[in-house]
């Protein structure tokens, strides 16, 4: 059984060799196709990731009517706290409201104009409360609920642009899968070819094989080896390329947007190819299955 | 051993090979095909092997209906019946000890086995010297006793050669065709396609005579008279 195997893996290897040409082309194209994958799969994984990121930090914002005491603002905080879908909040009265504007915008602390409005707070109906998510799909359920509360007057949610940044990544997403797709059936067929081109150089080798007495499992063996070692090929080099120039890209972005800093936080290396790497190889592999399998079944038969 | 009831075979091209063939041949018999161009000597032999499909009629090897044979079964029926051709059909980019030693290594026969029986059947078919020889050189004869060899490696019980001497010379004809009779002596059934009136008249076997996909006569000791 052991003896059966290497020698169809060293058959295998050897039919690899024989065929550069359509081999190379082959490997060509499992490598474009897995590349692109792979770059579409960095870029919406690290959108997905970093919408999550910002939309957890945003949270909403929620306004009150000026008739609303603190106290009954502290009640509805309460209320609100105790929702599944929130994580924690955070009351900031008026008159905070009006320091945390202060020391934003005149840290310096020009007190001369500023003195004189501390009394008559400009900020007086801005008392609000910060809601935090602990589940940022369920945001629009939240506002339902919030927006039904009496003395609510307003509500600021960053939902309008994460929805619209979801459908871009959405897109995306659609975009590649189409064209991987296309590249993976270009890749079948082309394994195919290469497959087909090694039963007719091995004919009178396949048929004197069936005359004495060969298994299809035997006959075949070789060339889904063939296609397979094609397929793992492809699919080891687009993963080192990506591997190299993930950290390479994320170094370079940034160090030159260094404005955005705080807006692009990259996913690790580690959690990326962690599902890159298993996915890549077993896409390669079934490629390369399919293409000679699907041949061989029409073509070498006991 | 081999019995045919009632086969016809008709190819898709409508030409129709074999007419209503029934004959019956024993364990251990030495037997002679012959017949015209085109008689269907080849055709009986792609339906022995299950290469090809009767159009109607069975076929038994060993008692076995091979029409009903699953497909998963077909090589393990194969490797009772080893085959010769007249253009021996040896693998041109091995040499001979790897020609014969493929046969086993398809058949999944353990490396020391093989070892152990390349040279014996090698002997047998006097080419022990020639182990390392690739088929081109080698003569006519010696490649077809190497693709004997071959065939019979793995002790089929059954051997079916087609005109395993169309092209050799008279010398190297009638060596093989000795090697044949001793491998019948020796138990194998053997079936022989020929055109050699002058083999089969020397060698006095059992000769069944093709016409027309018919059987036109089944002689024991028969003489073969091409019309
Ligand atoms: N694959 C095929 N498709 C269609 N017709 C075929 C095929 N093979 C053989 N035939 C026809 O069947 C008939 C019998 O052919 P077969 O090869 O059995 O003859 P044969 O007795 O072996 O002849 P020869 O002595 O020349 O080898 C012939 O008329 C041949 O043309
Ligand atoms: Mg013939």
């Amino acid at each position: 059984m052991i003896g059966r195997m290497f020698f169809a893996i060293r058959q295998g290897f050897r039919n690899v060799g024989r065929n550069h040409l359509f081999s190379l082309a082959s490997i060509g194209t499992i490598t474009a196709c897995l590349f692109i994958f792979g770059i579409f799969y960095c870029i919406v994984a690290n959108f997905n990731y970093m919408i999550d990121k910002a939309q957890t930090n945003v949270g909403i914002t929620v306004f009150f009517d000026t008739s609303m005491t603190e106290e009954q603002i502290l009640q509805m905080k309460d209320a609100i706290d105790l929702r599944p879908e929130v994580e924690h909040s955070e009351y900031t009265s008026a008159d905070e409201a009006w320091e945390d504007f202060k020391e934003q915008y005149f840290p310096d602390g020009d007190e001369g104009i500023l003195a004189g409005l501390d009394n008559d707070n400009p900020l007086y109906d801005c008392a609000n409360l910060t809601v935090y998510l602990a589940d940022t799909s369920r945001q629009s359920d939240l506002i339902a609920y919030i927006e039904g509360l009496d003395g609510v007057s307003e509500i600021n949610s960053s939902g309008i642009i994460a929805d619209s940044v979801t459908d871009f990544s959405r897109l995306i997403s659609y975009v590649s899968m189409g064209i991987i797709l296309i590249l993976a059936l270009v890749a079948i067929f082309l394994i195919s070819n290469t497959v087909m081109i090694g039963i007719t150089v091995r004919k009178d080798e396949i048929a004197i094989m069936k005359y004495i007495g060969a298994t299809d499992v035997f006959v075949r063996g070789p060339f889904i080896i063939e296609g397979m070692t094609i397929g793992l090929i492809g699919s080891v080099i687009p993963v080192v390329i990506l591997r190299l120039l993930y950290t390479r890209v994320v170094d370079f972005t940034l160090t030159h947007f260094t404005i955005l800093r705080n807006v692009l936080t990259f996913m690790d290396v580690s959690d990326i190819f962690r599902i890159l790497i298993p996915v890549s190889l077993a896409a390669g592999l079934g490629i390369g299955f399919l293409g000679s399998y699907l041949t061989l079944r029409k073509h070498v038969r006991v | 051993m081999i019995v045919l009831d009632n086969v016809c075979k008709t190819y898709s091209t409508g030409v129709s090979a074999l007419n209503g063939i029934s004959l019956r041949i024993r364990k251990g018999e030495f037997v002679f095909i012959v017949g015209s161009s085109g008689s269907g000597k080849t055709t009986l032999f792609k339906l022995l092997l299950k290469e090809l499909e009767p159009s109607s009629g069975r076929i038994y090897i060993n008692n076995k209906n091979i029409g009903r044979l699953r497909r998963r079964k077909i090589p393990k029926m194969r490797r009772g019946i080893g085959v010769v051709f007249q253009d021996f059909r040896l693998l041109k980019d091995r040499n001979i000890y790897e020609n014969i030693a493929f046969a086993q290594r398809v058949v999944g026969k353990p490396a020391k086995v093989i070892k152990e029986t390349v040279p014996q059947m090698l002997a047998l078919v006097g080419l022990a010297d020639k182990a390392e020889a690739f088929p081109k050189e080698l003569s006519g004869g010696e490649q077809q006793r190497a693709s004997l060899a071959r065939a019979l490696v793995n002790n089929p019980p059954i051997l079916l050669a087609d005109e395993p001497t169309g092209n050799l010379d008279p010398d190297n004809a009638w060596e093989i065709m000795k090697l044949l009779e001793d491998i019948n002596k020796r138990g194998t059934t053997v079936v022989v396609v020929t055109h050699n009136q002058d083999i089969v008249e020397r060698m006095q076997k059992r000769v069944i005579r093709l016409d027309k996909g018919q059987i036109v006569s089944d002689e024991k000791g028969g003489v073969a008279n091409d019309r």
